[in-house]
C-alpha cells in the first residue's frame, strides 16, 4: 500500500500537524541550512554567477516560447535513434502507458530510478495496482518507499528523516522487499550505506525493466539526461534490457551547449557541489551495449495550463535543484508534507495551483503559504519571481471569489482609505477607543503566541495637527 | 504657514500603521528630520499604501489607493517614509497594480524615484550617517525582508546605528531571516507563522539588548507581541526613534543604560 497526497489538506492545517512534530523541525532545519551553507560558499566561488543564472533563464524562456516545435524535434530524433515516443496529456493516460508497456514485456519486478515526475502522477501505485512491484534505487527514494512515507524534498526525498529513523526503516522493511538489513544495524552512516546497497544490488542485476525520469531532454538530438549523486540511476540506465522515462514536456532543452550552463548551476544549487558526481545521457538504443528497448513517455500534466499563465509560466523554467525550498523560512518548519504535493517550497506553492488550478481549496492555499520574504527569489537558478507568481496567483484566488469575507472587510477599509474625512475619522475613532478596548483583546490566530501592542490615545495626525495647526 | 507661502518640498508619508499604533514613529522622524534641516510637511489627505490589498491579492482595491497616493504626494518632489515595505509599494508594486491603466502606471512611474524610505533618505540624499543621536543602550537591529529585499537598504541602517553615540550595538544571530509576520500570513498560517518568530524572539534574546531596532514597525509589532507575551522586557523601537534622540534627552527611561562601547 503506497501513501498519497490525494485528500491532503489545505496548508495551514497541515502545517499546523508538522510544526508540533520537534524532531521533524530539527532534522528539516539540519538539512536545509548544510546545503544552504554549501551552496553559498560555490555560489560567491563564481565571478560569472549573475550571468549564469541570467543565460539559464534565457535558455528556459526560449524553451518555453517554441515548446512545440522542440517536442517534436524531440519526436522526430528519438525515434531516429531506435526509441519510441508516447504522449500523455495526464497522470492516468502516462500511468496507462507505462503499465501497458511494462505488462508487455511480462515482468513483474522493475527497479526505477529516482523520479519526481513519476511520484507526482502516482506511478508507484499505478502499477502496484496492476501488479507490477516497483522498487526504488534511489538512496533516498528507497528510505521513502520502505517507510511507506511521502517525499518531503525535490532533490533528497527524505530530508526529514534523521539516521536512527533510518535505521529503524531498513531493520523493519529490507527483509519483506528482498534483502534483509544486516543484523545489528546502527546508524552510522556508512552501515546505513552498505546496508542500502547490499539491498539494491540484488534490485539491479535481477531487473529486466527500468523506469526514470530525466533532467532534461536536448532537443537536437534526442537526448536524455539524469544527475545524480549515487550511480543507481546509472546501473537502471545500462543494466535493464527495457528502458522506459518518463519526462514532463518541460524538461526539453534546445542543444547539448545548454547543458555547460544548466549542469553547473544545478550541482551548485541542488546539493553544493561543482560537478554532480554522476551524469548519464542516453540516445536510442544501440546493438549490443545497454537496454536493447527504449520508450520515452512525454507528459503534460498541467504544464500547458501552467504555460497559457502569463505570470506563472516562469515556473516551468524550474530545474528541480530545490534550492528555493532549502532558503525558505516556512518551509524550515514545516517540512515537505504540509505542501500537499511531490513539489514543496516556494516551488510547489506556486507550481501546485499552476498545473492543478485554483479550483481546490489545497491548491488555492499554496499561494498564501510564504510571508513574501523574497529569501527564494535570490537563490532561484533560473531566476523565477517567485513572489510575483504567489502575489498573481492570489489575486487568482481573491477574484474567484474563495475569501469573501475577507474581500468586503479589505474592500471596506480601502473605501475609507480613499476619502480623507472618514479616514481621519477612523483613525480619531481608533485612538479614542483603544485605551476603552479590553487589554490585549484576542485576534483569533494572532494572539495565540504574540500580544498586541497598546493602541495610543493621540494619533499621529492628531499630534500633528495639535502642534503644526498652532504652528501655521 | 501662510496660505500662499511656496508648498514644502519634503512629505511625510508616515503610514496608516505608524498613524494609528505608532505614532512615536512619526514624531521621531519630525524631529529628526527638522535637525537636519529638511522643511517637512504632513499632507493630511494621506491614508495606506495598499500593501495589506496588495499583498492579499486584492489589485483593483489597491489601484485606487495608489491613485490616491499620486492624487495625494504628486506635489512634492520628495516623499519619505518611516517603513521599508511601505516605501517600497510605489516602485514594487504599483506599477503590477496599474496594469491596465496607463494613465497611473505613468504617474507612479515618476513618483516611485522620488519615495525614500527614512535611512535610505538620510544615507543617500542627505549624505549623513552620524546624525547627532545619542542612545547609552544595548540595541540589536532586525532586517526586516522588505529591508532587503525591496527597499534594497543593505547595511545602510547599520552605518546609522553604529554612528549613534554612546550605543552598545549587537549584531543579531541569523539576522536576515523572516519573523513570519508576512502581514495576512500570521493570521492565514498562525501556527507556522509562530514558530518563525519564536525562533527569531528566541535570538534577539540570546543577544542581551534591552532594545530591538528595525526599519518597519509591522515586524516590530510581531517580534515584540512575542517578546511582550512571553514576559521578556526587551523593548521594540523604530531605528528613528534612536535616531532622534540626543545627548539631552538624555537616556530612555525605563531602559538599562550601558557605557559607551564605542
Amino acid at each position: 500500500m503506497s501513501r498519497s497526497f490525494l485528500g491532503w489538506p489545505a496548508f495551514p492545517e497541515a502545517a499546523a500537524r508538522e510544526v508540533g512534530n520537534r524532531q521533524l523541525r530539527e532534522n528539516v532545519r539540519r538539512a536545509t541550512h548544510t546545503i544552504r551553507g554549501k551552496r553559498a560558499v560555490l555560489a560567491a566561488e563564481r565571478p560569472d554567477w549573475e550571468q549564469l543564472r541570467d543565460s539559464a533563464a534565457a535558455i528556459k524562456d526560449r524553451v518555453l516560447a517554441g515548446l512545440e516545435g522542440y517536442l517534436l524535434q524531440v519526436e522526430e530524433k528519438v525515434t531516429a535513434a531506435g526509441g519510441t515516443v508516447h504522449w500523455a496529456r495526464d497522470a492516468a493516460e502516462a500511468n496507462r502507458i507505462v503499465t501497458d508497456l511494462v505488462r508487455a514485456t511480462g515482468e513483474r519486478e522493475i527497479v526505477k530510478v529516482k523520479s519526481m515526475l513519476t511520484e507526482e502522477i502516482g506511478l508507484d501505485a499505478a502499477l502496484e495496482a496492476a501488479g507490477i512491484n516497483a522498487r526504488e534505487t534511489d538512496l533516498a527514494a528507497t528510505i521513502v518507499q520502505l517507510g511507506d512515507d511521502l517525499p518531503s524534498h525535490v532533490v533528497v526525498p527524505a530530508l526529514h528523516r534523521n539516521r536512527s529513523e533510518i535505521r529503524d526503516i531498513f531493520a523493519r522493511e529490507m527483509g519483506r522487499h528482498g534483502r534483509p538489513a544486516p543484523e545489528g544495524l546502527t546508524d552510522d552512516p556508512a552501515e546505513l550505506a552498505e546496508a542500502a546497497r547490499l539491498h539494491l544490488r540484488e534490485k539491479f542485476l535481477g531487473a529486466k525493466v527500468a523506469v526514470s525520469g530525466a533532467n532534461f531532454v536536448v532537443a537536437e538530438t534526442g537526448t536524455l539526461v539524469v544527475v545524480e549523486s549515487e550511480g543507481n540511476g546509472r546501473m537502471c540506465l545500462t543494466l535493464a534490457d527495457t528502458l522506459i522515462s518518463v519526462v514532463g514536456i518541460e524538461k526539453t532543452v534546445p542543444r547539448w551547449q545548454d547543458l555547460e550552463v544548466l549542469l553547473q548551476l544545478l550541482a551548485r544549487n541542488a546539493t553544493g557541489e561543482r560537478m554532480a558526481p554522476y551524469t548519464s545521457t542516453w540516445t536510442g538504443t544501440v546493438d549490443g551495449d545497454g537496454p536493447r528497448d527504449f520508450h520515452l513517455v512525454l507528459v503534460d500534466n498541467g504544464r500547458t495550463r501552467a504555460l497559457a499563465d502569463p505570470v506563472g509560466r516562469q515556473a516551468l523554467r524550474c530545474i528541480r535543484c530545490g534550492a528555493c525550498m532549502n532558503t525558505c523560512p516556512v518551509y524550515e518548519r514545516t517540512g515537505g508534507h504540509a505542501y500537499g504535493s511531490v513539489y514543496p517550497g516556494p516551488i510547489g506553492a506556486i507550481l501546485n495551483p499552476l498545473l492543478r488550478g485554483l479550483d481546490d481549496p489545497q491548491t488555492a492555499s499554496l499561494p498564501y503559504a510564504s510571508t513574501l520574504c523574497g529569501a527564494c527569489n535570490e537563490v532561484c537558478p533560473v531566476r523565477i519571481r517567485f513572489t510575483d507568481v504567489l502575489l498573481d496567483l492570489r489575486a487568482q484566488v481573491a477574484d474567484g471569489g474563495r475569501h469573501p469575507v475577507e474581500r468586503v472587510a479589505l474592500n471596506t477599509v480601502g473605501a475609507a482609505m480613499q476619502r480623507p474625512l472618514l479616514w481621519k475619522a477612523a483613525v480619531k475613532g481608533a485612538g479614542l477607543l483603544g485605551p476603552l478596548l479590553p487589554a490585549r483583546t484576542p485576534v483569533p490566530g494572532w494572539t495565540d503566541n504574540r500580544a498586541l501592542p497598546d493602541v495610543p490615545g493621540e494619533s499621529f495626525r492628531t499630534w500633528w495637527k495639535r502642534n503644526e495647526g498652532e504652528r501655521a | 504657514m501662510p496660505p500662499n507661502a511656496p508648498r514644502s518640498r519634503t512629505a511625510l508619508f508616515v503610514t496608516c500603521l505608524n498613524d494609528t499604533l505608532f505614532p512615536g514613529t512619526g514624531r521621531a522622524a519630525v524631529t529628526l528630520l527638522r535637525r537636519l534641516g529638511v522643511e517637512v510637511d504632513f499632507p493630511p489627505g494621506q491614508s495606506c499604501c495598499g500593501q495589506m490589498h496588495f499583498n492579499t491579492g486584492y489589485r483593483r482595491e489597491t489601484a485606487r489607493l495608489a491613485r490616491h497616493f499620486v492624487d495625494t504626494f504628486g506635489g512634492y518632489e520628495e516623499i519619505v517614509v518611516p517603513s521599508a515595505s511601505c516605501a517600497g509599494m510605489p516602485a514594487e508594486s504599483y506599477p503590477l497594480a496599474a496594469v491596465g491603466d496607463p494613465g497611473l502606471a505613468r504617474e507612479v512611474a515618476e513618483l516611485a524615484p522620488r519615495t525614500y524610505e527614512l535611512t535610505e533618505y538620510l544615507t543617500d540624499r542627505l549624505g549623513v550617517e552620524d546624525v547627532g543621536a545619542h542612545f547609552p543602550h544595548r540595541v540589536t537591529y532586525h532586517p526586516t525582508c522588505h529591508s532587503l529585499r525591496a527597499t534594497r537598504l543593505g547595511d545602510r541602517p547599520h552605518r546609522l546605528l553604529r554612528a549613534v553615540d554612546g550605543i552598545d550595538y549587537v549584531e543579531l544571530p541569523a539576522a536576515e531571516e523572516c519573523c513570519g509576520f508576512g502581514g495576512t500570513f500570521s493570521v492565514k498560517n498562525p501556527a507556522v507563522s509562530g514558530a518563525m518568530n519564536g525562533d527569531k524572539a528566541r535570538h534577539v534574546l540570546e543577544t542581551g539588548a534591552s532594545v530591538l531596532a528595525a526599519v518597519d514597525n509591522s515586524c516590530l509589532m510581531n517580534i515584540g507581541g512575542r517578546l511582550t507575551k512571553d514576559g521578556h522586557p526587551v523593548r521594540t523601537l523604530h531605528l528613528v526613534e534612536i535616531l532622534a534622540r540626543t545627548a539631552q534627552d538624555g537616556p530612555l527611561p525605563g531602559l538599562p543604560v550601558v557605557e559607551a562601547a564605542r
